[in-house]
C-alpha cells in the first residue's frame, strides 16, 4: 500500500491536533491508540452497541465503523472532553452516579455522549423519545431504567422544568 | 484496523469518476455502516475501497427548477428526517428511513448507500419505488437518469457502471404533488433491527376527496428485490373510499408479492403482515390526503 499512513488534522476535546494514521484505522483505533482516550470502547466493532459512540461536529457516531481519516477538519469529542477544568465531573456523569446507572461502567461513556447530544439540543423530550434516542447502545447491567432517569432528570434540570 | 488493500480518497464527483476508472475493482464505500461491518465478518476483506464520504457537494435536499426533489446520495437518514423539504412534501421518506437502526446509524448512514447495497430489506427503498424516484449517476460521460425500478437489477445488484457513482436520487413534481404516505414497517424489536416486512404505501385522492385518483405501494423483504404491487394498484384505482375497497386492495397485494422462507419469518407469516400492512398504510395515506374511509 502506498501512503498508507496520512497526515490529518482535526479539533480533539477543543484543541487542535495532527496525526499521521493508518489508513486502515477506525476511528476508536485512532483515538485510543495514537490518543490514548480509552473512554472510546471497543464492543462489538460493527455498529451495534454503542460502546465507542463520539459526537462528530455536533451528531453521535459509533467510532468503530468510522474511518479515522474521515475526521479531516472535524470537531471531535469524546467522554474525556467533558472534564472540568479542575478534574471535575459533568452534571450528566453526576447524574448516571446518583440514579445507579452505572454498573461495569463499560456502555457508559458511549450513553453520555448520546445524553450529551440530547441535552445540548436544549429540547425537552418525552420519556418515549427519549428511550428511541438512546436506543443505539446496549447496556447488559442496568436495564436501561436508571440510565433513562439520569438523562431525562438532567435534561429538566437544565430546562428549569420540575 | 480494517483488513483492507487500499483507501482512495475522493473529496469531489470528478475525482471519484477517475478512481472507479484507475480502480475498476474497488469497493465504493459512503457512510460505510454496510461496507466497514462486511469488511470486518470478512465478506470484504482484502479489497481496495473509494471512499466518497467526504464529498460534501453531495449532500442536502433542494428543489430543482422543475420541482422535483433532489436529495443528494450522500444525505444522512438524520438529515433526510429533519430537512423541511422532505417534511413538507415527502414526509413518509423522512419516517421511513428515522427507522433505520439506531440514531448513530442514522447518523452515518445515507440514502445513496442505501440504494447502492441493493437490499430488498432498505428502510428507503419501498417508499423511493411507491414514489418512483430516478436515481441520477454520474460518470465519464455525464449524467444518466434511471427509474429506481430499473435500478435494481437482482438481489444485491444495481445499475452502475464503468466508472459511474451515485450522485441524487430525485423525485418528480408529479409523483409527490398533492399525495401523502404511509409507510410500516415490521420488525422484531424497535430499534437495531431489519425489516421482516415493509411497505409504504401513497395516496392522491379526487378533488372531492371521495375517490383514490392514484394509489401507489411497494414492498421491502416481498422478494429478493423492493417491488411494487400492480395489481393491488390497479384494483383500487377510481373506486371510492370504503373500508371493503380497502380490504380487497390488500389482499390483491398477494398476487404481485413473492415472499420467501427465512429464518427471520416464515413465507405465511410475511403474506400475512403484508396484507395487514397494505390495509394499515392505505387508511393512513387516505386520512393524511384529508379523506376518511367510510
Amino acid at each position: 500500500m502506498k501512503d498508507q499512513y496520512r497526515l490529518i488534522e482535526f479539533n480533539l476535546n477543543g484543541k487542535d491536533v495532527a496525526c499521521m494514521v493508518d489508513c486502515r484505522a477506525s476511528l476508536t483505533d485512532m483515538l485510543r491508540n495514537d490518543f490514548r482516550l480509552t473512554s472510546v470502547k471497543k464492543g462489538c466493532e460493527v455498529g451495534e452497541c454503542g460502546a465507542c459512540n463520539v459526537i462528530i461536529d455536533g451528531e453521535c457516531y459509533n467510532s468503530c465503523i468510522y474511518l479515522a481519516v474521515w475526521v479531516r477538519g472535524k470537531h471531535v469529542r469524546t467522554l474525556e472532553g467533558l472534564m472540568g477544568p479542575n478534574g471535575e465531573l459533568s452534571d450528566i456523569q453526576q447524574a448516571f452516579i446518583d440514579e445507579t446507572a452505572v454498573q461495569c461502567g463499560f456502555c457508559t461513556p458511549g450513553f453520555i455522549m448520546s445524553a450529551v447530544e440530547i441535552l445540548e439540543s436544549g429540547k425537552l423530550y418525552t420519556r418515549d423519545e427519549l428511550r428511541k434516542l438512546l436506543s443505539g447502545h446496549l447496556c447488559r447491567c442496568t436495564g436501561y431504567e436508571n440510565i433513562l432517569n439520569a438523562v431525562e432528570k438532567t435534561m429538566k434540570k437544565r430546562l428549569g422544568v420540575v | 484496523m480494517y483488513d483492507m488493500k487500499e483507501l482512495y480518497e475522493a473529496f469531489s464527483v470528478q475525482e471519484a469518476i477517475e478512481l472507479r476508472l484507475a480502480h475498476p475493482e474497488a469497493q465504493i464505500i459512503a457512510g460505510g455502516s454496510d461496507v466497514l461491518v462486511q469488511m470486518r465478518e470478512g465478506k470484504r476483506a482484502g479489497k481496495e475501497l473509494i471512499s466518497i464520504y467526504l464529498i460534501d457537494e453531495l449532500r442536502g435536499v433542494s428543489l430543482d427548477e422543475d420541482g422535483a426533489i433532489r436529495i443528494g446520495s450522500l444525505t444522512s437518514f438524520s438529515h433526510i428526517t429533519k430537512d423541511p423539504i422532505i417534511r413538507r412534501y415527502i414526509n413518509v421518506l423522512g419516517e421511513a428511513v428515522d427507522l433505520v437502526g439506531g440514531p448513530q446509524i442514522r447518523n452515518i448512514g445515507t440514502i445513496g448507500g442505501n440504494t447502492c447495497n441493493g437490499v430488498t430489506s432498505a428502510d428507503s427503498a419501498s417508499t423511493l419505488h411507491a414514489w418512483e424516484a430516478l436515481v441520477e449517476l454520474t460518470g465519464p460521460s455525464g449524467k444518466r437518469l434511471v427509474p429506481i425500478k430499473a435500478f435494481y437489477l437482482k438481489a444485491s445488484t444495481v445499475d452502475i457502471r464503468e466508472g459511474e457513482i451515485q450522485t441524487a436520487i430525485l423525485i418528480p413534481k408529479e409523483s409527490y404533488e398533492n399525495t401523502f404516505g404511509a409507510y410500516y414497517k415490521y420488525a422484531m424489536r424497535n430499534a437495531m433491527d431489519i425489516a421482516t416486512t415493509g411497505c409504504s404505501v401513497n395516496v392522491r385522492l379526487s378533488p372531492d376527496k371521495q375517490t383514490f385518483d392514484r394509489v401507489r405501494i411497494a414492498y421491502g423483504v416481498a422478494g429478493p428485490v423492493p417491488m411494487r404491487a400492480p395489481s393491488a394498484e390497479a384494483l383500487i384505482q377510481g373506486k371510492p373510499l370504503t373500508m371493503e375497497n380497502a380490504e380487497a386492495f390488500s389482499l390483491e397485494v398477494l398476487k404481485d408479492i413473492h415472499p420467501r422462507d427465512s429464518w427471520r419469518a416464515p413465507k405465511a407469516f410475511r403474506q400475512h403482515i403484508a396484507v395487514e400492512m397494505a390495509k394499515r398504510c392505505l387508511i393512513e395515506a387516505a386520512n393524511r390526503c384529508g379523506g376518511e374511509i367510510k
